[in-house]
């Protein structure tokens, strides 16, 4: 029994290793991608780093490889991006950042589509409240006028 | 030849240049005669536009090297399809195929003139006004027949390896088609402004100009997304590289106007909506035209870095001054009819569609340009990728979406809540049913941003396919209940009686493939190994044995490809052959997909190289689900849009009362004449 138990702690720990560098594998390789996929091939191809399938790009396999030399040192993903700049400056980044002059780029479209959605409902609104033509009480209506009623209202209502 | 292209071009600029000047006058001092001698100027000079073509294209069949652009561009060993292809694949040769599209865009508008002889005048000056810009450009800016100097090479430096695939010999016609076919719609709605139309005919006669237009930049842009997946190897279809954005500015500001022209057709609403929507899909045409090739944006699609720019800005500065001037001036023609009459009616549900087509416009050209105003304002430039593009323009697709569904279902000036309610019940459970489904079937929303929206998608697809086979079901149930016939056959009648309305529908629902095929894109795998005889790789559900690798040459190119056994659940389902090329003119290397398509996933594989240590493929391996279905989807808004087009049929007992009228109507004016001529 005694002896069990003194087995049962070097195999906890080692489960809890086995574990670690699995999962830890597992994040390294996720965190590889998503990394991957924020930066962009330097070689000019214009494409997300991961992405580039120039063969015999000079620049794609030699980014990659730093990249994991960089999640592999234990670097997070700011600092792993923060070197990525450091070396190739700011267009090694495949999306603008959220500071500075670039938090613009990402506000910019939705503050227009607020402002326009803002706007149109208030025209709308505006419109609707203009007063309405009020019906003609009894209207003695021939049937020339009635086609011709008939026929708007097919014209109105057709799409 | 080169001297017939030279001289043909001239006559064409002079010929334009009499058309547009002569058609201005015509129409200022209303000289019938004048201004047929313009009509016949602009027909002339289509004629020598497809001279000058002509003599492009039978200079690269004939390895006419002394050609600068041939050189450039082709080669001796270069298949015939390929050679003619040659005519767009450079700056100056795409130049010349866009002024010959827009020649035979208005030969046709003034073989047509007896439409409306007054504004196809109008319009037919206008046109002629573009054409003066562009022969101007490749007369003087980009010439195609210019000579090289010196020695003249036995042989040209080829053309791009990228450039030679199937498709590339009809993308670049079908997107130009799109860019061009829009400056006919533009030329009406300027001519109808300029003479202050009266009424709403104008639109019905631009409408097939401008549904043509649409389907052939559709058509072009998904041809260059599938050329993308089919060629350049990355496993993708669409990158956000500021050319393929420029394609899908206009397409987007194009489509507003498709819709909300209908307002002003039906209501007299939006028309100075509609007149500017028009002006800035031309605009955004032209723009898209000079990114490509200014230089301003770098992009792998771009052709080479050149003076040309500056000609494009000044061209929209005149065309945009042209505009707002006649816009101003004749305002007062532009008044709306009517108002809205609630926020819930089919009105306002055009303009929140127009809204978010111009917002998602506005969003893809404001990442377009953000590096360049980064770099103005900053000094340092930024890279804005597909995960800027995604983030944005996602949520706002998403609305669209939302919006088609629900668009059909409201009824024009006010719809009740009563028959909201009504309409809303099935398609509401469907959408739910489908995402209840999906988490059902594995998809957890919840954990990135990239499953929710494709949980969105599909389930909204849905949403909007059942609200698209409600309309159907419900207008076939009407005339299946008066002429005692089957549904199908109702639902076959219905769409026969009102094309438009049901082409329309056809063309959401190839919308609605499209967005299932997005969604596929958060779910995408792919894998990289080195491949030995009988190696094996796993993916998604394959696992891919190397039979084979091997090499072989041909004058045009010399080639490595792997023979790779393809098996699923143990089973050999297929062999496939990823290759990779190495042209020899222009000594460039290009990568042929194999790619096994199925409904359900498609199962890409790229050749990408040789490991130079052991002399084995390198594979590349990615399983992308549902991407089948944007093609379908194509195919779909396609013949939605060609049903759209044709005009609608009557049946036989109104066509019989319409004539009965007609007759009566006849009877009735000739004894009018009659009694007054006694």
């Amino acid at each position: 029994m005694l002896r069990n138990r003194k087995l049962i702690r070097p195999v906890q720990l080692l489960g809890i290793a086995v574990l670690a560098i699995t999962f830890m594998g597992a994040d390294v390789d996720a965190r590889f991608n998503k990394l991957g996929h924020q930066l962009m091939c330097m070689c000019g191809c214009n494409q997300v780093l991961l992405e580039c399938n120039h063969v015999g790009c000079a620049y794609s396999e030699r980014m990659r490889n730093e990249l994991t030399a960089s999640l592999e040192h234990g670097d997070n993903d700011s600092l792993a991006l923060q070197s990525f700049v450091q070396k190739y400056g700011n267009t090694v980044l495949s999306a603008p950042t959220t500071t500075g002059f670039n938090r613009i780029a990402w506000v910019m479209p939705f503050a227009v589509f607020a402002l326009a959605s803002a706007m149109t409902v208030w025209l709308v609104r505006l419109w609707k409240s203009r007063p309405v033509a009020q019906p003609v009480a009894h209207p003695n209506l021939g049937s020339e006028e009635l086609d011709e009623l008939r026929k708007r209202a097919r014209k109105e209502t057709e799409f | 030849m080169p001297q017939i292209g030279s001289f043909t071009l001239l006559l064409a600029l002079a010929l334009a240049v009499y058309s547009f000047i002569a058609g201005a006058l015509a129409l200022y001092r209303k000289d019938d005669r004048l201004g047929e001698t313009a009509r016949r100027a602009g027909i002339a000079c289509w004629a020598a536009v497809t001279i000058a073509a002509f003599a492009l294209v039978l200079a690269a069949f004939g390895n006419d090297f002394s050609v600068a652009y041939i050189l450039h561009h082709s080669n001796r060993d270069l298949p015939i399809a390929y050679k003619f292809a040659a005519l767009w694949s450079g700056q100056e040769g795409s130049l010349l195929l866009w002024a010959w599209l827009l020649s035979t865009y208005g030969l046709v508008m003034r073989l047509r003139y007896k439409v409306d002889p007054q504004l196809t005048a109008y319009a037919s000056a206008i046109v002629a006004a573009v054409q003066v810009f562009f022969l101007l450009l490749i007369n003087f800016a980009a010439h195609p027949f210019g000579l090289v100097s010196g020695t003249i090479p036995a042989d040209g430096n080829g053309l791009n390896p990228l450039l030679q695939y199937p498709e590339m010999v009809i993308h670049p016609p079908m997107l130009y088609l799109g860019y061009v076919g829009v400056t006919a719609p533009f030329a009406f709605a300027l001519g109808a402004l300029i003479m202050k139309y009266p009424g709403e005919k104008w639109i019905h006669i631009t409408r097939r100009w401008t549904m043509v237009a649409w389907l052939f930049l559709t058509c072009g842009v998904f041809l260059g997304a599938h050329w993308a997946y089919a060629v350049l190897g990355w496993g993708g279809y669409w990158g956000w590289d500021p050319v393929e954005n420029a394609s899908i500015l206009p397409w987007l500001t194009m489509t507003a106007f498709l819709h909300s022209v209908m307002m002003q057709e039906k209501r007299g609403m939006m028309k100075m909506w509609n007149m500017w929507l028009i002006f800035t899909t031309f605009l955004l045409a032209i723009f898209g035209t000079f990114l490509t090739r200014s230089g301003v944006v770098s992009s792998v699609h771009a052709f080479a870095q050149s003076g040309i720019g500056i000609w494009f800005v000044w061209f929209l500065a005149i065309a945009l001054a042209t505009c707002v001037f006649f816009f101003v001036r004749n305002l007062e023609t532009l008044k709306s009819e009517h108002r809205l009459d609630s926020l819930i009616s089919r009105e306002s549900s055009f303009l929140f569609n127009n809204l978010v087509l111009l917002v998602a416009c506005f969003a893809v050209l404001w990442g377009t340009l953000f590096p360049v105003l980064s770099e103005w304002v900053t000094g340092s430039k930024v890279t804005v990728g597909p995960p800027f593009f995604n983030r944005v323009n996602v949520p706002i697709g998403l609305f669209l979406v939302f919006l088609t569904g629900i668009g059909p279902l409201l009824a024009w000036r006010q719809t009740s809540w009563d028959s909201l309610r009504r309409n809303f019940l099935w398609p509401t459970i469907v959408g739910v049913a489908t995402a209840i489904a999906l988490i059902a079937g594995g998809m957890r929303p919840w954990q990135d941003s990239a499953y929710f929206y494709s949980l969105m998608a599909i389930s909204l697809s849905a949403l909007v396919a059942t609200t698209i086979f409600g309309e159907f079901w419900r207008g076939g149930r009407v005339i299946a209940r008066q002429q005692h016939s089957s549904i199908v056959s109702g639902m076959v009648q219905i769409t026969r009686r009102n094309t438009r309305r049901y082409g329309g529908y056809l063309v959401h629902f190839g919308i609605i493939l499209i967005v299932i095929g997005f969604a596929g894109l958060p779910f995408n795998q792919d894998k990289e190994q080195e491949l030995g005889f009988g190696d094996k790789m796993q993916i998604g559900g394959y696992t891919l044995v190397c039979q084979s690798y091997t090499q072989d040459d041909n004058p045009n190119y010399g080639s490595e490809w792997a023979v790779l056994d393809v098996y699923k659940n143990g089973k050999k389902i297929d062999t496939m052959f990823p290759e990779r090329r190495f042209y020899k003119a222009s000594e460039q290397t290009s990568t042929i997909v194999a790619n096994r398509s199925r409904p359900n996933e498609d199962l890409y594989l790229v050749y990408t190289g040789k490991n130079l240590d052991t002399g084995k493929p390198i594979i590349k391996a990615h399983v992308n689900p549902l991407v089948m279905w944007i093609w379908i989807g194509v195919v779909v808004v396609g013949l939605g849009t060609v049903l759209a087009l044709i005009p609608n049929w009557k049946p036989t007992k109104i066509r019989a009362v319409e004539k009965e009228r007609e007759v009566a109507e006849t009877a009735v004016k000739r004894g009018a004449v009659e009694v007054g001529g006694d």
